[in-house]
């Protein structure tokens, strides 16, 4: 590709280090992308707005919600009582779903899914991974959790009872982790590292502390 | 209901391990994302159940053989077309210049 037909055609794929996919279905995508802009429904420059946003999305944004409900009773309180309400109250910008957050325990350990397609909550975890929308694990975490679980390294005691949480289009699901022993004084901040994703996700259960 | 559970439908099934190989969009991945997110925003579709519906139908083989973003762009594909927003015609001719294009880059 020259330089003059780049500058001719604006819907082209913007960085030429970014490989064109081949597959028919990809370029059924591309071509249809490239109808759009140029029939002006969108610009390249609102394309490149959308993906910067999705893409500074991340598990930070959960993790400092974890971080606040770990340190204030009260807002702890709120967020497992009406879970999209408190995440706002944090400044977070929230698609208008129900958003239910689910408080994992000594006996009880929660853990979600999108069987149906892959409802993730984007916004304050960024983009899925890529098992969260793999037909094994959407169809095996709902049959057999613990052994779902036991492959990601979580092996719960039979003391503990598992909680799969099916996500829909209106409700999504966040995990709240158990705060780490040894963490007491930590400052938000600190106790925000400790988050990792997948512990949002309940693929995780043990968070690092102490040091 | 009687009908036969759709491909998507895969709650409960038996399935193989987890694959946890992580895995970032490639490029067109994040603009098929971003064209679904603003096909809605323009209200060229009207939710995401619109979307949601157009994978529900697809062919099973389809749906277990087209990676993710493949499926969303297929299902926007056949959701514009049935609204009329693009015909059959203007797509089949962009396929089509899209495909003498990447020829044209990968022998030059």
């Amino acid at each position: 590709m020259t330089d003059n037909e780049h500058e001719h055609d604006h819907a082209r794929t913007f960085q030429p280090d970014h490989v064109e996919p081949t597959s028919e279905a990809a370029r059924l995508g591309l071509a249809l992308r490239e109808l759009l802009i140029e029939a002006g429904h969108y610009s390249v420059d609102e394309e490149q707005a959308m993906i910067a946003a999705m893409q500074g999305a991340s598990p930070e944004n959960g993790a400092k919600i974890v971080a606040h409900a770990w340190t204030n009773d009260d807002y702890k309180a709120r967020l497992l009582d009406d879970g999209a309400n408190a995440i706002r109250e944090l400044g977070f910008d929230l698609e208008p779903y129900e958003f239910t957050v689910m408080e994992n325990t000594k006996t009880v350990h929660n853990v979600i899914v999108c069987t149906l397609c892959s409802c993730y909550p984007r916004s304050l975890l960024g983009m899925s991974p890529a098992w969260y929308k793999s037909s094994n694990y959407r169809a095996r975490i709902v049959r057999e959790p613990r052994a779902v679980l036991a492959e990601f390294g979580v092996n719960l005691s039979d003391g503990v009872e598992v909680r799969v949480h099916d996500s829909t289009a209106e409700l999504r699901y966040m995990v709240l982790p158990e705060r780490p022993t040894g963490t007491d004084g930590w400052s938000q901040e600190q106790l925000a590292a400790l988050v990792t994703r997948d512990s949002l996700i309940g693929t995780q259960r043990e968070l690092g502390g102490d040091k | 209901m009687s009908e036969a559970w759709g491909p998507h439908d895969v709650g409960g099934r038996t399935g193989g391990p987890v694959d946890l190989a992580e895995h970032d969009n490639a490029y067109w991945e994040w603009q098929i994302d971003a064209m679904v997110r603003l096909a809605l925003a323009k209200g060229l579709i009207t939710d995401f159940a619109e979307l949601r519906h157009g994978i529900e139908r697809l062919a099973p083989t389809d749906y277990d053989e087209l990676s993710y973003y493949e499926r969303w762009a297929k299902s926007l594909a056949s959701t514009l077309l049935a609204s009329g927003a693009i015909t059959q015609d203007e797509l089949d001719g962009k396929i089509d210049a899209i495909r003498r294009r990447q020829k044209i880059e990968s022998s030059s």
